[in-house]
């Protein structure tokens, strides 16, 4: 058994992930040269393959973590360019941050969907 | 791992713009202040923003790199009867725009507000996910 969460703990790491780089687009969306990044969602489910793990072929090693992937983070493209260089949108940050969050919660949704039916398993009785 | 980073990184934001403004209060507030010799009259004051960690792969916020001064010339006005005036009835008004002030008082306020939102946004999922699987 690969994880009781399955796919959804590493969503879960990825949208944190990128909620950090969000946040950081609009902590940002004043400085001047500042270049917004994103994280491109293909390339790290690509990620998630068997083959960007490690290989775990004793107990005692510690398996790597394909989410927390810093090459991933791709610089924006902006729509409207600002005059001092700073290429953060804020108002389309924060509706990227938005779906961000709803989709995390999506994941926590379904990963708590998980422990629930583990639970019933156990218990035999839904409680 | 990251899980309360984005907490500091819209807080570096928070402190950043509420600098802004104050320095905008601050510039608002001296606006009318009037001196008899150009060195000595308050002069426009403004944050340097810079990007904490670079531009690297570290996520970091933002920094207040400084405050500067503006280097415009300050207002010259006739105005003999002002106690201040030099010998030639000059007096030096400070270099505050109180309509760039506004303006930036706008972008402070309200990048103020959208870090603000991550911050509970975040906060929310983080509460969330600590329940997790409490049923």
């Amino acid at each position: 058994m690969d994880s009781i969460l399955g796919i959804h703990e590493s969503a879960l790491l990825y949208r944190a992930r990128r909620m950090d780089v969000l946040a950081e687009n609009l902590a940002n969306s004043d400085t001047p040269q500042y270049k917004a990044r994103d994280m491109e969602f293909s390339s790290v489910l690509d990620g998630v393959g068997a083959d960007a793990r490690l290989k775990v072929t004793d107990p005692r090693h510690i398996a790597s973590n394909p989410i927390d992937n810093r090459a991933a983070l791709k610089y924006r493209i902006p729509h409207q360019p600002s005059l001092d260089g700073n290429t953060v949108e804020a108002d389309l940050e924060l509706a990227r941050y938005a779906e961000n969050a709803v989709s995390y919660q999506a994941s926590l949704l379904f990963a708590s969907g998980r422990i629930q039916t583990l639970r019933t398993a156990l218990a035999g009785t839904r409680s | 791992m990251s899980a309360f980073s984005t907490f500091d990184i819209a807080g570096t934001a928070l402190s950043a713009q509420s600098l802004r403004l104050n320095l905008t209060a601050s510039n608002l507030a001296n606006m009318h202040d009037v001196a008899g010799n150009p060195a000595d009259v308050y002069r426009s004051r403004q944050a340097l923003f810079r990007a904490a960690g670079g531009f690297g792969d570290a996520l970091a916020g933002v920094d207040v790199l400084g405050v500067t001064e503006s280097i415009a010339p300050p207002i010259e006005r006739y105005d003999p009867g002002n106690p201040q005036a030099n010998k030639d009835g000059m007096v030096y008004a400070a270099n505050v725009n109180a309509m760039e002030e506004m303006a930036n008082m706008i972008s402070a306020s309200r990048s103020y507000q959208s870090n603000l939102e991550v911050i509970n946004t975040a906060k929310a999922l983080m509460l969330r996910t600590l329940a997790l699987g409490q049923g």
